[in-house]
């Protein structure tokens, strides 16, 4: 069964000044998948991923969730950037987790999770300490909600900044590069939180350089190079087939493991 | 001064007054910072402000009190603001305003740099669960600031609790004015100076390590 598209961009285009980062990308992201972008740094991966909630304003093209431009609308031929408030309501449908983990450094991990939760969707107090009590459970860090992000590892950061994410309960969850800041030995406890999400349906929208973890867990695996996408499709058919000698060269850096 | 005979008996007959006096000016502190925190607040998002037309203003204000004596800004607003036809302020309100207006200022220039100091993936984090942008100010980036320049208030607090002595200037009964007035009747001078030094000393010591203790309850921000 083919489960309906969730994301869809379609040439999506961005410059930083003189320079174009993305080039007119499109992409389908459905209802469940995981779907995974990579390729060497200054392809475009993060850019693209901080346009889908508007962290980055994509010049061109549209980004549609359940069928909704993010962002932009077009209005008599011209093309308007909403307001900041209707912004907001629409990335409160997406969730993000980023490289840097950015807890909110003046609050426990519970309250981390409960922010988003009274203060976005309204929430009461105790629903919200129960569902980040949930969550934090989920992530194996019950015992920690009173803890300071200070006071946790890097490992346990990026955890909390999961739970945060998906108890928001958005549509799609965006990872950037999660793992990028750890130190080896706690990737594995945040690659496991992500798999285990994966396998519970949520759908995601992951740039990552663990390919291991792209083969395993992506449905999809988009290959990103110079703001284009250079070859799309299965795991098997990305890292089994490299159609270019960019990717072939690309996943020749991971030790040879494909 | 080798002659000098001390006589405490004055002190002692006075010790309400002075401490009367002292608690005014540390009240005279604590509203003034507090309107002065609320108006440096307003100031600091005005001088961050794209907008030329409340960024330019801000910086005319900080200027000109950051680069005025405050004694004259507070003969200016004691005995210049009523030649405009603004009469209705007592002496002490009308000092409250001028300190206030001061610690505006100053604590502007401290929060400008809180705002400017915090990372702005805390932000991108407080977008990213869809809160809108006061809210972001409201629950991030204001707790994050305050805690990050807490060490500055309490700084201005301390400052600011020794301008009031400033105030005797248009006759407010604080500390400096009350010792000034049992000096002059009483002619103690060693007394009554050396009790009202001692006084300012010992309550902006006591200030600076009751302010240390709650800088270190919220410090968990590293």
């Amino acid at each position: 069964m083919v489960e309906q598209v969730l994301l869809r961009a379609i040439g999506v285009r961005k410059s930083f000044g003189a320079l174009e980062v993305l080039k007119g990308i499109d992409l389908e992201v459905r209802q469940g998948q995981v779907v995974s972008l990579i390729g060497a740094s200054g392809s475009g991966k993060t850019t693209f991923l901080r346009c889908v909630n508007m962290l980055e304003e994509h010049d061109a093209g549209d980004i549609l969730l359940d069928g909704d431009p993010i962002g932009y609308r077009v209005e008599g031929g011209k093309r308007r950037r909403m307001s900041e408030t209707a912004v907001s309501a629409q990335r409160a449908r997406i969730g993000m987790v980023f490289q840097q983990f950015n807890l909110f450094p003046h609050l426990t991990a519970e309250e981390n999770v409960m922010l988003g939760l009274t203060k976005v969707l309204g929430k009461t107090k105790a629903e919200a300490r129960d569902i980040a009590g949930h969550w934090l459970g989920k992530v194996g860090l019950e015992a920690r909600r009173g803890h300071y992000p200070y006071q946790l590892s890097g490992g346990q950061q990026q955890r909390v900044a999961m739970a945060r994410a998906v108890a928001m309960e958005p549509r799609l969850l965006l990872f950037d590069e999660v793992t990028s800041a750890l130190d080896p030995e706690l990737v594995a406890e945040v690659l496991q939180v992500m798999k285990a999400l994966a396998e519970s349906g949520m759908t995601m929208l992951v740039v990552s350089h663990e390919m291991l973890f792209v083969r395993d867990v992506s449905h999809h695996v988009v290959f990103m190079d110079q703001g284009k996408v250079a070859q799309a499709g299965s795991p098997a058919e990305v890292f089994g087939n490299p159609e270019s000698e960019r990717l072939r060269s690309f996943l020749g850096r991971f030790h040879g493991f494909f | 001064m080798i002659n000098y005979h001390f006589d405490w008996s004055v002190i002692a007959r006075n010790m309400d007054r002075f401490l009367a006096a002292l608690g005014l000016g540390l009240g005279l502190a604590v509203i003034s910072l507090a309107i002065g925190c609320v108006l440096g607040l307003a100031v600091a998002y005005a001088r961050v402000s794209p907008r030329r037309w409340l960024s330019g203003p801000a910086w005319f204000y900080v200027e000109l009190i950051r680069c005025m004596p405050l004694l004259l800004l507070i003969f200016f607003i004691y005995f210049g603001l009523p030649e405009f036809g603004i009469y209705f302020m007592d002496k002490t309100q009308s000092f409250v305003l001028t300190l206030s207006l001061y610690a505006a200022a100053y604590m502007s220039e401290v929060f400008r740099a809180g705002l400017a100091s915090i990372p702005k993936q805390y932000v991108e984090a407080a977008k990213a669960i869809g809160m809108r942008p006061w809210q972001r100010q409201r629950y991030v980036v204001l707790p994050v600031m305050f805690r990050i320049t807490l060490p500055a208030i309490s700084n201005n607090l301390i400052s600011l609790f020794k301008d009031t002595s400033l105030a005797a200037a248009i006759a407010v009964p604080e500390l400096t004015f009350l010792a000034r007035q049992v000096n002059a009747n009483t002619f103690r001078v060693m007394e009554v100076w050396l009790t009202a030094s001692a006084m300012y000393l010992a309550t902006a010591y006591l200030l600076a390590t009751l302010l240390r203790l709650v800088e270190r309850r919220y410090a968990s921000i590293r």
